[in-house]
């Protein structure tokens, strides 16, 4: 387990607090044994890049960093505000309003279109849709044509969409409405060399556009550089 | 905003899933169909039968209970125990009270079907349905003593026509060997459709029925008593009786004085009912069959209800991926639960919608050539209330029914980690 590791020369134009956790631990049930993970400080604008092997409970920190589960102990601050012990519809509607997610594959709803699926969170949160600017539909163009989304293929259905387009879209629909913080859980896996290179470069110039932190967790150590702090899970046993 | 994009969502989803479930609907859409069209068909055959006689305020026959007499005299069922003496009539028709009075003779028969004796009084105040008066589709009443008018049916199943010439049998029933072959009638007029037992009868003037029974007191006919066309024509041919009379009260308050005055008449013993209540009673009885059958089609739909429920916790197993997606992007459990509901309410709207149109299109194409084969009238109407409330509860059913994947859904999506595998 290393420490966040603030290296020198990267302070952003913001020295907010993004994230900070303290003791964060889970137990997916009574009988399960109690996941610890270390602690985390991010600043808003800052990137952390958080390794692991399978099965040190990357999925699991980023389901509590999501609010999508309550952690079993421990703190978890999000944008000065302790999240960490609020009811989960708090926490679906801080989701909204501040998170963005990007997940390994499958990242789209299959029935809505490319263009539909960017739009989601700013349907989903009136803040997102307020940051959205000028105007939600055109931030969302705006973005695909940022990521290299072809204007024809905005209303196409998703399934004719490549892998790699499908996760460009996902980025676009993560940075919409200007998020502080994206999640992403090994978001190149399923893409080559090329494309993952494309794809984090791309990520992190917008986000770094929007001062949007990016939460990124891999296994694949090679893309450590890209950002300014990493963290390393465990593998347990 | 969330409704709508709730909304949106749910029909976007179910367009996407559209193949599975468009077989689904069809289930849905066929037994809802077949619900809406036995409460229709019901309520419709039921206002039909209590209107086979209307504007007849009473009928009147010899002394027997309310049923039997309505059967004979208008379903032409069973016969009379008796006949009312025509000095009875020509007495009721002096009665201030009554307005009109349509004499009707019964017990011989054509091919099976009734004939009915009466006169031109017959087609001025006989009505059926709602106020319907009788109409020829061919020909003219019968003005000669040797004219009959058929029924409907009657000239299809026998395929008669005006100027076509027929044999009555003496007595009921398909095969009398007794016919009247020396007096055979002429067809003057055919009868438009009524889908009453008008169809199945035929009309002769009392005097032609008078004419050809002229030399058969003992039953059969004796030679040399019958008389031919000719000599019929020149006697007085006012029948002795008949077997019941239709009548017209000339201010309606008065029906049940006038129903307890002849039910009372000194010279022979009479019976007077009201028709509507005599229909109405005879429904009763004959209407039980159609209740069980709306039962029965109520279950078919609960029955495509549930397959429609089997169809959505199916496909809940490949909506999880989904289902994470909107629940990382910011969508509570409520939203997911809610895309359940709207999805199957709308499913069953659609298939009430497609069910009407089904209905609607089903009756205009069968309905003529039922009222020209069988006799059946059924148009197109507005919905009663009572169906419209049938209607309704298939949503509020497919709701109902809704909730178990709806709450699968919810509490599914609360404990859901990250993606869709956790």
């Amino acid at each position: 387990m290393t420490g966040p590791a603030h290296l020198p020369g990267q302070a952003t134009q913001s020295t907010a607090t993004a994230l900070q956790s303290r003791n964060l631990g889970f137990r997916w049930g009574r009988q399960q044994p109690l996941l610890t993970f270390p602690d985390l400080d991010l600043q808003t604008g800052e990137h952390l890049f958080l390794h692991g092997p399978s099965g040190s409970g990357k999925s699991t920190l980023l389901s509590l960093l999501a609010g999508l589960q309550q952690p079993t102990t421990g703190e978890l601050m999000m944008l000065g505000e302790d999240v960490s012990h609020r009811a989960s519809g708090d926490r679906d509607r801080f989701r909204a309003d501040h998170l963005g997610v990007i997940f390994q594959q499958f990242n789209l709803v299959p029935y809505l279109t490319p263009l539909a699926n960017v739009l989601l969170p700013t349907r989903l949160s009136p803040l997102r849709r307020q940051r959205a600017t000028p105007t939600p539909t055109a931030e969302a163009a705006s973005l695909l044509g940022a990521l290299a989304i072809a204007e024809d293929h905005w209303q196409r259905p998703v399934s004719q969409l490549s892998i790699g387009q499908q996760q460009r879209v996902a980025a676009a629909r993560a940075l919409t409405g200007a998020p502080e913080i994206i999640l992403a859980d090994e978001p190149t896996s399923a893409l080559d060399a090329d494309n993952r290179d494309r794809f984090i470069e791309l990520l992190l110039t917008l986000a770094k556009a929007r001062h949007t932190s990016v939460i990124f967790v891999s296994h694949d150590l090679g893309l450590a550089h890209h950002f300014h702090h990493q963290v390393c899970l465990e593998a347990r046993t | 905003m969330k409704a709508r994009l709730a909304l949106t969502l749910a029909l976007a989803s179910l367009w996407h899933r559209r193949g599975v479930l468009a077989l689904v609907s069809l289930t849905l859409t066929l037994s809802v169909t077949l619900l809406l069209g036995v409460q229709y068909l019901r309520s419709d055959i039921r206002q039909a039968f209590t209107s086979t006689v209307s504007g007849t305020d009473l009928i009147v026959g010899a002394r027997s209970g309310p049923i039997n007499l309505l059967l004979y005299s208008v379903f032409h069922i069973g016969d009379a125990t008796n006949n009312i003496r025509w000095s009875t009539v020509e007495e009721l028709a002096r009665d201030p009270r009554i307005d009109w009075l349509v004499p009707l003779s019964l017990g011989d028969s054509y091919e099976g079907f009734r004939v009915v004796g009466t006169d031109p009084s017959f087609a001025a105040h006989f009505r059926y349905g709602r106020d319907q008066a009788l109409q020829l589709a061919e020909g003219h009443w019968f003005s000669d003593t040797f004219d009959v008018v058929l029924g409907a049916e009657v000239a299809r199943r026998k395929n008669h026509h005006s100027g076509d010439s027929v044999v009555l049998a003496h007595g009921g029933g398909s095969t009398s060997f007794m016919k009247h072959r020396d007096s055979p009638f002429r067809v003057s007029g055919v009868l438009a459709a009524t889908g009453t037992p008008v169809d199945r009868a035929v009309y002769v003037s009392l005097q032609g029925l008078e004419a050809i029974h002229v030399g058969w007191e003992s039953g059969v006919a004796l030679p040399g008593r019958t008389l031919t066309p000719a000599q019929a024509r020149q006697r007085d041919l006012t029948p002795s009786s008949v077997t019941a009379v239709l009548v017209g009260v000339e201010r309606k308050v008065l029906t049940f004085q006038l129903q307890r005055a002849i039910s009372q008449y000194r010279d022979e013993p009479l019976s007077a009912i009201l028709p509507g209540i005599a229909l109405s009673e005879l429904w009763r009885l004959l209407g039980q069959f159609e209740r069980i059958l709306l039962y029965i089609t109520g279950f078919v739909v609960i029955t495509s209800l549930v397959g429609l429920m089997a169809v959505l916790l199916a496909l809940q197993a490949q909506r999880r991926q989904e289902v994470a997606i909107l629940r990382a992007t910011g969508a509570s459990p409520g939203l997911i639960a809610s895309l359940y509901l709207i999805e199957c309410v709308a499913l069953t709207l659609v298939a009430c919608v497609l069910a009407l149109a089904l209905g609607a299109a089903g009756l205009t194409l069968v309905g003529p050539w039922l009222l020209d084969n069988y006799g059946i009238r059924i148009g197109l109407r507005p919905l009663d209330s009572t169906e419209w409330l049938i209607l309704a509860s298939v949503p509020a059913a497919g709701l109902a029914v809704a909730l178990i994947p709806a709450l699968r859904a919810w509490s599914g999506s609360r404990h859901q980690g990250l993606g869709g595998s956790d």
